[in-house]
Formats: structure tokens, sequence, C-alpha cells
């Protein structure tokens, strides 16, 4: 009588610890996904602010029509972008065009004592910070998932229900990090 | 992250489990001195009744009666954007299910606190002088470290922590009123020696314990509570000096915290001025002088950093468990610039916020950079701009109004006089800033925006010509 209840109950426990390990990867999985998907809100958020910050500043500073052109013709491109690693390249641009223009803008004092622009600022201000700690998220949740899926015995699970380490989204450093500040 | 987390799960159960318990017994003893064995069974049914209901109202609709009795404003994006956008970036950073709700407590002191039930229903609450006096990444820090509060649970654990003391308490006053030496003793002297005074004793010991233990209980948690929402903030920020900053400027502003409202009487322990973000002298929260110097010693913005600055910082002190082992290293970065880092601009914003609620208008900036308030109701066609006198028309500020009518009687109103003979710049009632030079000899222009008329009148003659 002893043994097959033993083995009976190994087996139960075997299934229970299957269960808990593979509900602890769909979690990390599914963070991954929603942090992915809030960096892509984010980026959204950046692309629709960049056509009423452009008119902005074109009614005051008219005739720096080629940053306000670089700003647009980057924004187009990382509109486009398909790809993860064009996107992260398209984005950088991005970023670097819009560091040119709000350094620009610095000889404008009329233009920075506009009410609109400096909504227009806070949320620019605001939406590169999102896009940042967007990222932050995004590339802690993919560690902790990836240390997961690496890790010994939900390694066995993972491969068995085939769970692929995620990529991390890098920038560009030295853009990225450049771009935020705007001097005063 | 997960292990705060089930921690506080798990002494959240077991705190309802030793309240309902406390009570059950405690009623019980009660119920027996006064009616045997029936009066134990109701007094203990009683009391758990209550817990239950105690805990219920907490959780259900704590965070709303807090919020509501501390006179807690809602923030509304359009009233704060640098607020907003500083809760919803920590919001994101910490991968919360929903950006928290945001309350403005007018408030001069610096002070900060987290309620609601679980992540999905939590909700900030900063005074007016935190938002005054905070620079957009001390801010951040701040948000981020109530941030840290919501995501480890803690502000449920805090609700339910100060039901116990309270219903503890409540108990404690009921037996000591009803038995206790002032009340009625004379009742007990009728009652044999026996099992009744097994009660009374356990009663007793109950009524003088139990409201300690509570009290004990929710100090002793919340006090590690705050390391770890430090190093939670720290991490998210990727900044823990903004933290150490934040910390330092809040407890330089030591006016007397107001007196908590009498109608929070039952949930007095959750003193919102101390729940997550007090100053230093206070026993919820750890000596802020430390709190700083941690902050300060770190070398990255990871939890082993923490950790490893609390070791050096307070060498016998004791963390409570929590990541402070996982994760890789993390660079501190440096936070954005802000965009407007002026103090009066900070002031203006929040004191319109306020303004705005007691229907005050804001008009547009006038030309020389002062904003200028008038109440919404205010019967005049213009205001002069009280530093430097320019005209500034209400049309565009009260668009509302009556319609045509008073759009007609403002374009036939616009009268704009000459202060000088140069250069002069003002705005049309549209909001359009027109610009008039020394050449111009016009009496009359057109707004290239709305095309309102403006009559230009010269300025008025210098004295020695007249």
């Amino acid at each position: 009588m002893g043994m097959e209840w033993f083995v009976l109950a190994l087996s139960a426990a075997l299934v229970v610890w299957v269960v808990v390990q593979y509900n602890a990867l769909v979690r990390l999985r599914n963070q991954v996904r929603n942090a992915w998907s809030q960096i892509h809100v984010q980026l959204k958020r950046r692309h629709d602010l960049i056509p009423n910050l452009v008119e902005t500043v074109r009614a005051y500073a008219a005739h720096e029509r080629e940053t306000l052109d670089q700003v647009i013709r980057a924004r187009g491109r990382a509109v486009e972008a398909r790809s993860v690693g064009e996107q992260a390249q398209a984005e950088g641009e991005l970023s670097r065009a819009l560091g040119r223009l709000m350094l620009v803008v610095e000889q404008y004092p009329q233009l920075r004592a506009n009410e609109n622009f400096l909504a227009l600022q806070e949320e620019l201000t605001s939406t590169e910070n999102r896009i940042g700690f967007a990222r932050q998220h995004y590339n802690d949740s993919v560690m902790s998932f990836n240390t997961r899926v690496q890790s010994f015995p939900a390694h066995l699970i993972a491969s068995a229900f085939e769970f692929r380490e995620a990529e991390f989204f890098e920038l560009e450093e030295v853009a990225d990090r450049e771009v935020p500040q705007v001097v005063f | 992250m997960w292990e705060a987390i089930r921690r506080n799960r798990r002494r959240s159960v077991v705190l309802l489990a030793s309240l309902a318990g406390t009570l059950l017994l405690a009623g019980g003893a009660m119920g027996a001195l006064v009616g045997g064995s029936a009066g134990a069974l109701a007094g203990g049914l009683a009391g758990v009744a209550y817990a239950t209901l105690l805990a219920v109202l907490a959780l259900r609709a704590g965070d709303r009666l807090l919020l509501a009795g501390l006179g807690a404003q809602p923030v509304r994006a359009r009233d704060c954007p640098r607020l907003r956008n500083v809760v919803e970036e920590m919001a994101i950073a910490a991968g919360l299910p929903r950006v928290p709700a945001v309350y403005l407590l007018p408030l001069p002191q610096p002070n900060a606190f987290a309620v609601g039930p679980d992540p999905e229903r939590a909700a900030i609450v900063v005074t007016s002088g935190l938002v005054k006096r905070l620079r957009r990444d001390e801010l951040q820090a701040v948000v981020a470290h109530e941030v840290a509060h919501i995501l480890n649970q803690d502000v449920r654990f805090l609700t339910l922590a100060a039901v116990a003391v309270a219903s503890t308490t409540l108990f404690s006053d009921l037996f000591w009123r009803s038995f206790g030496l002032g009340g009625r003793v004379g009742r007990l002297r009728r009652v044999r020696p026996g099992p009744a005074w097994a009660w009374f004793a356990l009663a007793a010991l109950l009524a003088l314990l139990a409201p300690l233990a509570a009290r004990l209980l929710y100090l002793a948690c919340s006090q590690d509570r705050e390391y770890l929402a430090d190093a939670t903030a720290a991490r998210l920020t990727r900044h823990p000096e903004s933290l150490a900053r934040a910390l330092e400027k809040i407890a330089g502003v030591r006016t007397p915290a107001r007196a908590v409202p009498r109608a929070l009487a039952p949930l007095y322990i959750v003193n919102p001025l101390q729940v997550s973000f007090g100053n230093g002298g206070f026993a919820t929260h750890p000596p802020l002088e430390a709190r700083v110097r941690i902050l300060r010693k770190m070398a990255g913005a990871a939890y082993a950093d923490y950790e490893r600055a609390y070791r050096e910082v307070q060498p016998d002190g004791a963390l409570p468990p929590g990541p402070w082992r996982s994760g890789p290293t993390v660079p501190v970065q440096a936070p954005a610039a802000e965009p407007q880092a002026e103090w009066v601009a900070r002031v203006r914003e929040v004191e319109g916020m306020l303004g705005a609620r007691a229907d005050w208008i804001v008009l547009r900036p006038c030309l020389c950079g002062l904003r200028v308030r008038i109440p919404r109701n205010l019967e005049r066609e213009s205001v002069r701009c009280p530093r430097c006198g320019r005209v500034q028309w209400l049309a565009a500020a009260r668009p509302a109004a009556a319609g045509a009518t008073t759009t007609a009687a403002a374009r036939a109103a616009l009268r704009y006089r000459r202060r000088s003979e140069g250069w002069e710049a003002f705005r049309c009632a549209c909001g359009k800033a027109l610009q008039l030079s020394p050449a111009c000899e016009a009496s009359r222009l057109r707004c290239p925006a709305c095309h309102r008329r403006i009559a230009i009148e010269p300025a008025a003659a210098p004295a020695h010509t007249a």
C-alpha cells in the first residue's frame, strides 16, 4: 500500500511544481510584453507631440527651416520604422534632432515666453522621461525573465514550453542620454 | 520585490486573523461576564462582526474617507501638468497597472503619502508646500517613494494595521468603562468566584495588552518599510541624490503639523502626515539623517548598493527581508533637466491650481511676464497689469460669458493708449501679441489674428508742453 501512495504523492507534487513554475514564467513573460507595449505607447505620444511643437516654433523662428525639417524627417522615419533595430536607430536620430531644435530655441526669448511653447516643452520633457522609464522597466522585466529562463530548474520548464529569452531594447547610449538635457 | 509583497500579504492575513481572534475572545469574555455562556457566544459574534465590518470599511472606503476628511483636492492633468507628468512617469517606471490618482492637500508643510487598498485603486497625496518647494527631480524622487509603497503593497497593510489599533483601543475603552475601576465594579462583586473571574482576567489582560501589541506591531512594521521604499525609489529614479535632497528639504521645514481632523479619530494612528513620509522625529519612521546618509553613500542605484550603504551607516541595524541581493548593477543616471526650474513659476502653478477651485481665472501672461488673476465674475471689460500698466482685455479669458453680444461690446471697447513714443507691445483681446513701432502713426489697426479693430490713442502729452 505504502509504495503506490508515495509515488502518487510524488507525482502530484511534481505536477504542482510544474504548474507553479509555468505560471511564474507566464507572469514574467506578460510583464515583458506589457512593458514593450508601454514603450510603444510613449513613442507614439512623442510622435504625436512633434507636429504641434514644430508649428509653434515655426511661428517664431520660421527661418530655422533646416532644423525643423530635420525633426519632421526624423519623425517620419521613426513612424515608419518596423524592425526593432530600425526603430531604435530612428528614435535615436529623432532625439538628436529634437535636441538641436531645443538648442536653437534658446535664441528666441519670445518663443520661450510663449505659454503654449512652455506647455509643449513640459510635455516633451515628460515624454522623453517616460520613454526612458518605460525602457528601463522593459529592460528590468527582460532581465528577470531571462534570468528565470536561464536558471536551472525553471530552465527545464522554459525549454519544454518554448519560452524564449527576450531581447533588450537599447537606444544608442550617447544620443539617448544627451537629448533631454535641455540646458538653460 | 515579490518577497516584500508576499511578506506584506502574509502579514495582512496574520494581522486580520489575530485581530478577529482577539476581538472574538474579548467579545466572548465580556459577553460571558454579563450573561453567561449565551452572552459569551453573542459577544464573540459581535466582536468578529465588528472586526469584519471595520476591515471591509477600511479597504472599501478608507482612502476616500481619509481624503475627504483631510480636504484633499483631485489634481487633473491640466491643473498641474508637472505633477501629473511626474506621477505618470514613476508609474511607468514601476510598471504599475494603473496610474495612481493624484490629490493635492493645501498645506504649507511639504509632505506626501499614499493611500488605497491595492495598486489598482491607489492614490498619491502631496501637499501644496511640497509641489512649491521641490524641483522636478526631487518631486520625482518623493513620488517614487510613494509609488514604491504602492508597489510593495505597504499601503493596504498600514490601513489594516490602523484598523487593528483603532478597534482594539475601542474594545479596551469599552471594557474599562463597563467593568473597570470607575465603572460598574459592583456588578462584579455579585459574580461568584469561579469561571467568571477567569473571564474577567482574560478580558482585562486583552484590554491591557491588545492595543499595546497592535501599536507596537504597527510601529515595528512601518519603520523598515521606509528603508525598502527609499531603496525602490532610488532604483526607479536611478538617482539617489534627488531623494536625499528632497528629504533634507522636507526636514528643513519644521512647521508644526496641523492636527488631524477629529472626524478621522477612529483611524487616528494613520496620521496622514506620518503614514509614509514624515520628518525625522516620529517613531513611525527611521531617523531622517540616517536615511539621507544611506542615500548619499550609494555607489549605484541597485538594491545591492542600498544594502551596502545601509551596512556602512548602521552596522548593527537590520534591513527587512527584500530583494537586496537580487538584480544586476544599476548605474546612477543624471535626471533630465527641468524646463521651468523657477521657484516663482512653481508657486504660481500651485497657487493657480488652488485658486482655480476658488473660481478665479488666470489671464494669459501679460507681455511683461506677469500673470494676473481675477475673480471669474469681475464685471469689467479690461484690467490694467499691476506691474507695467498695460491694458488686458478680458474677452478672451471669459469666452462663455454671454455669446455674441459681449463679443460685440468687447470689439467696440478695444482702445489702446500708447504709453511712450518708442517701441511698444501689447496683446489684443484674442491673445495675439502686437507691436507698435515708433513710426506708427495709425489711429486704428486691425488685429491680424481675430480682425478686431483696435483704436490707438497717442500717449498723453508730457507735462511741459501742456
